[in-house]
């Protein structure tokens, strides 16, 4: 690269990073304040886009015409994050930790198929900037003008959210709310208000993030998605609630994206390293090196005690073997009464729940959120499917092995893992499952690549899907009671008393970080089995077994039943799996009509469905007489 | 002092340029109760947390029975027979209370390792036993998270005594109860350590406490030690007297 | 056989009454249909509009076989997992035929690979895979659309006569692009000997930076472009390097952006000159072209994109099938599939016995602009036969059972 490619591949790289900052800093002060992981940051940052598109068309092409609509597009999406503040979120703010995600993630579905009805599936392609439709020449080389006004637009809104932080009173609260969150109720603050007026805000950011790049993006409808996860990095990278942090991680970001593209392929000692396919998983790369040097991120300060505003934990009830056991009769008669795809809906479904009760097991008991856990899941699928086609091994101890690669991919991820805590833990596994993910994805010749493993189906004698419903309940009901003893056993109290109390488990002589190590190496190798009974019912394995959207079903699942019970997450993936399969038979809209029907669950029931239900039966036992 | 415990010498930290702890040196014997007293920001949870390993001292020298304890995780400095009770109650909120002290059996038992047998069948009459004696027995089955601030200290103190400790640290063992309440524990923990050859190290805001339970007295200013002795003989010195009647300050 | 119990027998046994017309017609015969909506809406609402019109023709002419079809359609959600599920559900449940549909490659190999498993015909419709008929080509499966390589293919002989010397590829990171790449290169190279490929730029689908990418591309300064991106990715590269002087006197060939799917959103500012694969649907006089034009103007008010000539093509595909099998009997459908013959929107298609490859083409052009809109200029059709390997070298690639 000569001087000016890199000068140049340097200002894209900025230009790149400033509605990156603008929507993580959102996010940042989102989170910082409610502690809610806002997944449906991207799709205010997506309805930004088309919110400008559309204004655009109606306030004219003209400088004042775009800009104005740039503008009001962003409060027009800040008032969106007030609605869904003041609708939805307000309601559960005391729910189980995370129990808003899972609103935010239903929000997730709604809007985007508001999104689509509105404004179609076709991409729209923006005007550009009217004024600033040319190139400037820098040393030879064009660069939109358009860009350079965008590198000058990260830092003014920086500054000016620095303003708003150190000068103004509602700064100060905010701040104060980021550092200890009872503090501020302690003050005698309107929480209420301060949480509204800072969903507004970073509502706002997201909007114009989006609304600044309609010259540069069409408005899609895989925007929300696409944008959310890089959100989540920055801010991660940054160190949550470090606006600062926020900048200077879009930057490192953005500038290392470009300097990937600019490289582009270099021989290094005869091999050949292809630089720009490394866009595909360089955020990822950089927030895990980032959190194993810097346990809160680059400016982020360790979090003062966790006072949650929400209750301890509630006391685990013992699974009722008795119960168990007649649900395991009445699975294991469903074949001879119900039709064959009953069966097939049920096998995925065993998975699932073995899925989630591992992801459970680690989030719940063992208090160590995963936002990765798919790694595993996918890497027991790839697993089983690779030792069965490439190693040529039987289908039998394909299965077997299977859960011990997912295991020994924990043991390394673990390791790093248990040595942070909070979000930051969650997003460090996620980087591991990113980075598992493109290796998959990228590795044709030995994964398949994007296309998968295909030809992975069971031994003859397993090959009639009765059988195997019956290989798939032996699997996941064993596995799903493994892990539920133990959770009763001096291993399982151990992590229960860690997620309790770190402090005093050091103080009785526990090394907790071991148990927390094992508990994921366990986890890791259960979740793999269930991948691998789910490969081989498939017949074919494809990454999207270890993306970020398995990692979200899975946490879905886990909260939709309810983190705090022990059935909760069979529960959970009972029904999400068949509200799918059923919702999406039934209609057209079937993303909306499902973030309906969990935003009408959350509602309902803050504590997830079979939390709701044991309290109802609960107040129904102690009515008065 | 040969017999000590616990033996402290020359403990030194410092925060950025704060000298939070400078030149510390004090000693505990078995049985007897030391109460470490001092204004706000005097430098007493930073001088616990080095004794129990939560930080690490600059320099200086901590002696266990003799031992140098100094550079040692918690968890190891616990196994060499050092209980501890927090300013913030840490219990298991989500444990019975027996099971809270049950955890601390096990733990010093070794036996936390096992991944299939089920967790509260051993050590439960030991547990009953350390909870009569806070006199916690009744509510052996209750949560943690829905108990009372008093009763938590209580389940802490339970706790710290499982592992037969030699020594127990109680940081602000009585703040946030009635002061009824405060002498009752403090009488309590008293009794025991005598009983039991436990040397005790105890700060605490509560002078009643202080002078009615401990043996001896040492008091802390700026992170230095100012005076010690018999309550009767810190009672009368001057510069405690100025350091708590706000004479110099 | 299916397991049945009474109480499902009787509910099936209503379900199926209420289906039955009130002439007490025979019950249609079903098809299963499943594709990616709502995660690829763009190319298949028109792709979804094209298959319904051809049932309301195929049923207002009576069938095939004297009985009406009914297509049973199901989202897959873009996942291989979830479509393997919704495909046993509808040879399970709905007791249908056969499988058409799938527009992502992983999909479509994951359903083609369960086709053979289940011993079951499986018509792919959209997925561009190569492998889906080569490396990973199975008795089962038939695929519709022109293939990655059969389009990159078409490109090759107006790549070649330009003789430029410098090529720059940029991709979308995944099979599609890799294939496209590589099929390009090998091409390109055995017509040109000596051609170079100065740099080649990855890029994660639906992610592009583009003013990075274009800027490097620029820095190996090429005589020409082949690129396979579309989408989002398509618009964003091509407004960045129109900006950046990136196409100044560089030729460029795109696969797939003369297809109305990608080229309308570009309106004003698409690529004058640009050689494509694509659809002039407003150009095209071919009888059978302008019967199905008029018949999807009439029903919808909209034009039709390239996916609605899919989606109508493989209605038509899976008739002539059953007709010319004369039953659902799988074995009969499959060997009537082999060298099946019938009229597209596009022309006469076989499917190659040799590959199960149909012979649908495409139309290869440059990129005008009119009106304020893109649109083909000095297009040609290719025949899809004549965009294909030789048949040894076919062989060679698809495994034998």
């Amino acid at each position: 690269m000569t001087f000016a490619s890199i000068l140049i591949q340097l200002l894209n790289g900025l230009a790149a990073a400033a509605s990156l900052f603008l929507v993580s800093a959102g996010l940042s002060l989102i989170f910082g304040v409610t502690r809610i992981v806002n997944f449906a940051h991207g799709s205010l940052y997506m309805l930004g886009l088309y919110g400008a598109y559309t204004l655009i068309q109606a306030l004219g092409r003209t400088p004042l015409g775009f800009w104005s609509a740039v503008l009001l597009a962003a409060l027009l999406v800040g008032l969106a994050g007030v609605l869904i503040e003041v609708l939805i979120l307000r309601r559960i703010y005391r729910a189980p930790e995370l129990f808003q995600l899972l609103a935010t993630f239903a929000v997730v579905l709604v809007i985007k198929d508001i999104a689509l009805f509105v404004w179609g599936a076709e991409d729209l392609v923006g005007p550009r900037a009217p004024g600033l439709g040319m190139a400037v020449e820098i040393l030879g080389k064009r660069i939109p003008a358009y860009d350079l006004l965008l590198i000058a637009i990260g830092p003014v809104v920086l500054a000016a959210l620095w303003l708003l932080l150190t000068r103004t009173r509602w700064g100060a609260l905010v701040r104060a709310a980021t550092q200890d969150r009872e503090m501020v109720g302690a003050l005698g603050v309107d929480q209420a208000k301060l949480f509204t007026s800072v969903f507004f805000v970073g509502s706002v950011l997201a909007g114009l993030g989006g609304a600044l790049q309609i010259p540069r993006e069409p408005a899609n409808l895989e925007l929300d998605l696409s944008v959310i996860a890089d959100a989540f990095v920055v801010t991660v990278v940054g160190g949550l609630g470090s606006i600062g942090g926020a900048f200077l991680a879009a930057i490192i970001i953005g500038v290392a994206k470009a300097f990937c593209i600019g490289i582009g392929t270099v021989t290094w000692f005869g091999t050949e390293i292809v630089f720009s396919k490394l866009t595909l998983v360089v955020e990822f790369l950089i927030m895990a090196l980032v959190l194993v040097v810097r346990p809160y991120g680059l400016l982020g300060r360790p979090q003062a005690a966790q006072r949650i505003a929400t209750d301890p934990a509630p006391p685990l009830t013992a699974p009722s073997w008795k119960i168990a056991a007649i649900w395991l009769v009445l699975l294991v008669a469903v074949p001879l009464a119900a039709d064959r795809y009953v069966t097939i809906l049920l096998t995925d479904i065993f998975c699932f729940a073995l899925f989630a009760v591992s992801l459970h097991f680690i989030m719940g008991p063992a208090g160590m959120v995963s936002f990765g856990h798919a790694a595993y899941f996918g890497l027991g699928a790839y697993a089983a499917g690779l030792l069965f086609k490439r190693a040529g091994l039987p289908m039998e101890a394909a299965l077997v092995l299977a859960p011990l690669c997912a295991g020994a991919f924990a043991v390394v991820y673990g390791w790093f893992c248990v040595r942070l805590s909070g979000v930051y833990l969650a997003m460090l596994t996620l980087a591991f499952a990113q980075i598992s993910w493109s290796i998959v994805f990228q590795w044709d010749s030995f994964t398949g690549g994007s296309n998968g493993v295909f030809g992975v189906w069971p031994s003859a004698w397993l090959a009639d899907k009765t059988t195997y419903y019956y290989l798939a309940l032996a699997c996941c009901g064993a596995g799903i009671a493994l892990l539920w003893r133990v959770l009763f056993s001096p291993f399982g109290f151990v992590l229960r008393a860690g997620r309790d109390s770190p402090l005093r488990a050091e103080a009785i002589g526990i090394d907790l970080r071991g148990f927390q190590w094992a508990a994921f190496v366990l986890v890791g190798a259960l979740a793999g089995l269930a991948g691998a009974v789910y490969a081989f019912s498939k017949g074919s394995i494809s990454p999207s077994a270890i993306s970020i959207a398995q990692s979200t079903d899975g946490l879905i699942m886990v909260l939709l039943g309810g983190v705090e019970t022990l059935t909760g997450p069979i529960a959970g993936a009972a029904i999400f799996t068949w509200l799918r399969d059923e919702v999406a038979r039934r209609t057209e809209f079937w993303r909306a009509v499902m973030g309906l029907v969990i935003l009408a669950i959350v509602l309902l029931f803050p504590q997830g469905l079979v939390g709701g239900l044991k309290a109802l039966a609960a107040r129904w036992r102690e009515r008065p007489a | 002092m040969s017999g000590a415990v616990l033996q402290v010498e020359g403990l030194h930290k410092a925060f950025g340029g704060v000298q939070a702890v400078a030149d510390v040196s004090f000693a505990v014997s078995a049985g007897e109760m030391l109460a470490l007293v001092g204004p706000n920001g005097a430098g007493k949870s930073t001088c616990f947390n080095m004794l129990n390993g939560q930080l690490a001292p600059d320099h200086g020298i901590v002696r266990l029975d003799g031992r140098d304890i100094v550079g040692l995780r918690p968890s190891a400095i616990w196994r060499l027979g050092v209980g501890r009770t927090f300013q913030i109650t840490a219990t298991f909120a989500s444990l019975s209370v027996r099971e809270n002290v049950q955890m601390a059996l096990y733990s010093h038992a070794g036996r936390l390792r096992s991944l299939l047998s089920r967790f509260g069948t051993a050590y439960r009459a030991e547990a009953d036993g350390l909870l009569q004696q806070v006199g916690m027995l009744d509510q052996a089955d209750r949560t943690c998270g829905v108990l009372a601030y008093g009763d938590l200290k209580r389940v802490e103190l339970a706790m710290a005594l499982a592992n037969q400790p030699r020594l127990l640290l109680m940081d602000e063992p009585t703040a946030g109860m009635a002061p009824r309440e405060r002498v009752a524990l403090m009488e309590l923990a008293a009794g025991l350590a005598r009983k039991r050859a436990i040397a005790v190290l105890f700060t605490e805001h509560d002078m009643d406490v202080v002078f009615s339970q401990a043996d001896r007295i040492i008091v802390l200013d700026r992170g230095q030690l100012i005076a010690g002795g018999t309550p009767e003989e810190v009672r009368a010195n001057p510069a405690v007297r100025a350091v708590y009647l706000g004479g110099t300050h | 056989m299916l397991t049945r119990n009474r109480f499902l027998a009787g509910t099936a046994a209503l379900v199926a009454l209420s289906m039955i017309g009130p002439a007490g017609a025979q019950a249609p015969i079903k098809i299963g249909e499943l594709n990616s909506y709502k995660v690829f809406p763009a190319f298949l609402e028109p792709y979804k509009k094209g298959w319904e019109l051809a049932v309301e023709e195929v049923n207002a002419a009576g069938g095939v076989l004297g009985r009406k079809i009914e297509i049973v359609s199901r989202d897959d959600n873009g996942n291989p997992g979830d479509a393997v599920r919704v495909a046993e559900e509808l040879l399970s449940r709905e007791g249908v035929a056969f499988l058409i549909g799938t527009f992502p490659s992983n999909v479509g190999l994951a359903v083609a690979d369960f086709a053979k498993q289940r011993k079951v015909l499986f018509i792919a419709a959209e997925p561009l895979s190569d492998k889906i008929v080569w490396d990973s080509g199975n008795a089962y499966t038939f695929r519709l659309r022109t293939s990655t390589y059969m389009q990159t293919a078409m490109l090759i002989s107006d790549a070649a006569k330009l003789n430029k010397k410098r090529w720059a590829i940029v991709y979308p990171n995944y099979e599609y692009g890799q294939s496209a790449t590589a099929a390009f290169k090998k091409l390109l190279s055995a017509r040109q000997p000596g051609v170079e490929f100065v740099t080649e730029q990855a890029t994660p689908l639906g992610k592009i930076d583009a003013g990075a990418v274009a800027q490097a591309l620029a820095d190996a300064k090429p005589d020409a472009i082949f690129s396979s991106l579309f989408g989002a990715d398509l618009a964003k590269f091509v407004r960045e390097g129109q900006q950046r002087g990136l196409f100044k006197g560089v030729e460029v060939f795109n696969l797939l952006a003369g297809e109305p799917e990608y080229l309308d959103p570009l309106k004003e500012e698409a690529p004058e000159g640009w050689y494509v694969t694509g659809y002039p649907w407003s150009e095209i006089k071919t009888p059978e072209h302008t019967k199905f034009l008029n018949a999807y103007q009439a029903k919808y008010k909209d034009y039709p994109r390239l996916g609605s000539v899919v989606g109508y093509a493989t209605i038509m595909s899976a008739v002539e099938a059953i007709r010319k099998a004369g039953s659902l009997d799988q074995d009969k459908l499959i060997a009537a599939m082999r060298g099946l013959t019938h009229m597209t929107p596009f022309g006469m298609i076989e499917y190659r016995a040799i590959d199960h490859q149909s012979t649908m083409g495409a139309y290869v052009g440059r990129i005008g602009v009119k009106d304020g809109k893109g649109y083909m200029k000095d297009w040609r059709f290719v025949d899809g036969k004549d965009a294909l390997p030789s048949d040894a070298e076919v062989l060679k690639m698809r495994p034998k059972n």
